[in-house]
């Protein structure tokens, strides 16, 4: 079926060190597609999709052309279906959601979806609904040593379990829902060495801004990113998953980082993990996944977190990003990129050589597929925890999941969150993508832990500052971007 | 899918960096759930004010001289994987779009819907754009060149991309109709090496 190649550099013999990605991609392939003219090699290849989550915004047309094209579905219970990204967060939400709107509307065609072709489907009123991305591994859906593809760009959160996770259209969804198979082309591969260790407040939000800050927000583009480091391997999966998450915004089709003990304890009990007569056999086999010493990848980077502040973003794309207690630097020399820069600073309403601390917010958004998991919530309660939102401004925490809103909630978050003046909300992706009834208004400015700080993301005309849950409460108690790390200890 | 081979248009030149999914497509109107007509809704915050007045720009003006080749900057459909940001500029009458490099998802989608990806590095750009003038550019998929004025370029594109434009596949069916049998032999396989991931899913 995948049989080598007599070229030793087109597929390395089975002894050769092979790369994470590459055994995740060797292990999935159907067949190869036959290289063109030309070509010393193909990298085409017909893969096997092990998993699939959906949601409401990506996947009605999917469920259309399986019906005008009179297709089934493959194998039903290798699909996960829940609404996210639509949904209302507000606390009466079940009670509104029948009040005809589009966003109800959508939720309802992806329910008679799912029940019209039998998918394993969590709907709005289950205590486990939530985020795609935040929902999958929790319930133990996500593994490691699968591939796992999804009608959404941060699929690459997935990755942090050592799958191979990645993005799709709406077309590929209905091949993905007819077939479990796609055709891919075998990415180049990037190996982030993170050394150093992060200092108090310094999270993996930050070490991916300043990655991408670093080396631009195209520097991955297409590739599959692994993320190595003693850093890595003491990171909860929690943050691992916002690594991963922010690997698409580097341009990656794929970030990954090695399955250890970490991801097996993480998975052992869950839901949908292997059952125990089956778990440790499944662990011996995400054992074996890791990158063996000495596999080559195409390109390596590296980012030092010794003395590494929290990164906040200052323009209209993730590579903006300065560290807190800088400045929005100069405009670039080269004359696309100072063009760019005037416009984002246009947009944003700054100016060069502003302090990054200066910078004033109208709303603080916690939550997302990158930041809304109960460790991100705890680090903003922590921020939280005796202070007051600051005068006019709007605060949100939403959690990624409604496990992730009972867990808070178990733990009296809400309760500390709720005195500091923010709203407590429903689950589900909220203000990171304005497609619900929470948004920017024109011109308002945000601090937000989501993934995106492009024009229009958060609302038209909004004005999104990227940054971790901690930064987020400190710019909400404050009323502007300020260092986590100079608040004063609020007296017990 | 509508197949693609040779297109003579003019041109809709919006040459900068990283033109993302949510210009493209902004995230609100992905509570259509339509797939046809959403050419009206393409940058539609760069084409219409907040206040639904229209704003003088280089996309209206295109269109109206019927522009089919979109040309960008780097990075062109970066962010999200909507697929309404092909569909919405196939609808609005682009086939083709050149650019110095594609947003992995978006490129992937070009090809789903009948829109031909080209990457092609500045200098070549340059060179075809001032060929070009106001005229019209020839894109042919068939020699796998373009040719503006004096200028003939080649680009290059996978037989399979190439293959699967030219005749319009659509690519369910031919997986069904060409790999039906190892995708079967390949999850028999799978089953016996790895029979966790056949687990019956209690949800």
């Amino acid at each position: 079926m995948n049989s080598p190649k007599p070229d030793a550099a087109a597929a390395p013999a089975a002894t050769a060190p092979r790369t994470l990605y590459r055994k995740l991609w060797d292990s999935h392939v159907i067949a190869e597609v036959p290289s063109g003219e030309g070509e010393a090699e193909s990298r085409a290849a017909l893969i096997h999709v092990d998993r699939h989550l959906l949601h409401e915004c990506s996947t009605h047309q999917s469920f259309e052309a399986l019906r005008v094209n009179e297709r089934k579905v493959h194998r039903r219970e290798t699909h996960l279906a829940v609404p996210d990204h639509a949904v209302s967060t507000s606390l009466d939400r079940l009670e509104t959601i029948d009040t005809g709107n589009a966003a109800g509307a959508q939720v309802e065609r992806l329910a008679s979806n799912v029940a019209e072709f039998d998918i394993p489907y969590v709907p709005l009123d289950d205590a486990r609904q939530g985020i795609v991305h935040v929902m999958g591994p929790e319930l133990g859906f996500t593994l490691p040593g699968t591939t796992l593809a999804c009608g959404d760009s941060h699929t690459s959160t997935h990755g942090a379990f050592g799958a191979l996770a990645f993005g799709i259209g709406a077309s590929d969804c209905e091949t993905v829902l007819a077939t479990n198979a796609i055709v891919q082309q075998r990415a180049d591969t990037v190996k982030v060495e993170l050394s150093g260790a992060m200092g108090p407040f310094v999270t993996a939000k930050d070490v991916a801004l300043a990655l991408i800050g670093k080396y631009g927000a195209g520097f991955a583009t297409g590739c599959a990113v692994e993320f190595t480091g003693e850093a890595v391997r003491a990171m909860s999966m929690a943050a691992r998953m916002t690594l991963c998450n922010m690997a698409i915004e580097a341009g990656a089709r794929i970030g990954l980082v090695a399955p250890d003990e970490t991801t097996i304890e993480y998975l052992r009990g869950l839901p949908l993990a292997p059952s125990p007569a089956l778990f440790a056999q499944a662990a011996d086999y995400w054992r074996t996944l890791p990158s063996d010493p000495g596999a080559l990848y195409d390109r390596t980077v590296s980012l030092d977190l010794d003395g590494l502040a929290p990164q906040v973003t200052w323009g209209t794309n993730p590579q903006d990003a300065a560290p807190v207690d800088g400045t929005v630097p100069a405009a670039p020399v080269e004359a696309e990129a100072a063009r760019q820069h005037a416009k984002a600073l246009a947009y944003m309403g700054l100016e060069t050589g502003m302090a990054i601390e200066q910078i004033g917010v109208d709303v603080v958004f916690i939550g997302s597929c990158t930041n809304g998991r109960i460790e991100d919530l705890r680090a903003a309660a922590d921020v939280a925890r005796g202070r007051r939102v600051a005068q006019g401004v709007r605060a949100l925490v939403v959690p990624g999941s409604m496990a992730v809103r009972q867990q808070a909630e178990a733990e009296g978050l809400d309760a500390v969150f709720t005195e500091a003046g923010f709203e407590w909300r429903m689950a589900g992706c909220s203000m990171c993508v304005a497609m619900n009834d929470d948004r920017l208004g024109e011109g308002q400015r945000s601090a937000s832990t989501s993934n995106r700080n492009f024009e229009g993301r958060q609302g038209r005309g909004g004005r999104t500052h990227l940054m971790s849950p901690a930064m987020a409460a400190a710019a909400a108690v404050t009323g502007h971007v300020t260092d986590v790390r100079k608040l004063e200890e609020v007296p017990a | 899918m509508k197949p693609f081979d040779t297109l003579t248009s003019p041109l809709l030149v919006l040459r900068e960096n990283r033109i993302d999914t949510d210009i493209i497509y902004p995230a609100r109107f992905l509570l259509l759930m339509q797939r046809e007509g959403l050419g009206d809704y393409f940058c539609r915050d760069r084409r219409i004010d907040p206040d639904g007045n229209a704003i003088p720009n280089p996309i209206d003006e295109a269109k109206a001289r019927g522009a089919g080749i979109l040309v960008a900057g780097r990075e062109f459909g970066c962010g999200s994987s909507r697929e309404q940001a092909v569909w919405t500029i196939a609808d609005f009458g682009i086939t083709c779009v050149i650019a110095e490099s594609f947003g992995e998802i978006f490129q992937a989608n070009c090809l789903r819907n009948g829109v031909l990806p080209i990457v092609l590095d500045a200098a070549t750009i340059d060179r075809l754009l001032a060929a070009c003038g106001e005229g019209e550019m020839h894109v042919d998929l068939v020699s796998r060149t373009i040719r503006a004025g004096d200028e003939t370029v080649a680009f290059e594109i996978s037989d399979n991309a190439r293959e699967r434009l030219l005749k319009g596949w659509d690519e369910t069916g031919m997986i069904q109709s060409r790999w039906g049998e190892d995708i079967t032999r390949f999850e028999a396989a799978q089953k016996a090496s790895q029979p966790w991931l056949y687990e019956a899913l209690d949800i």
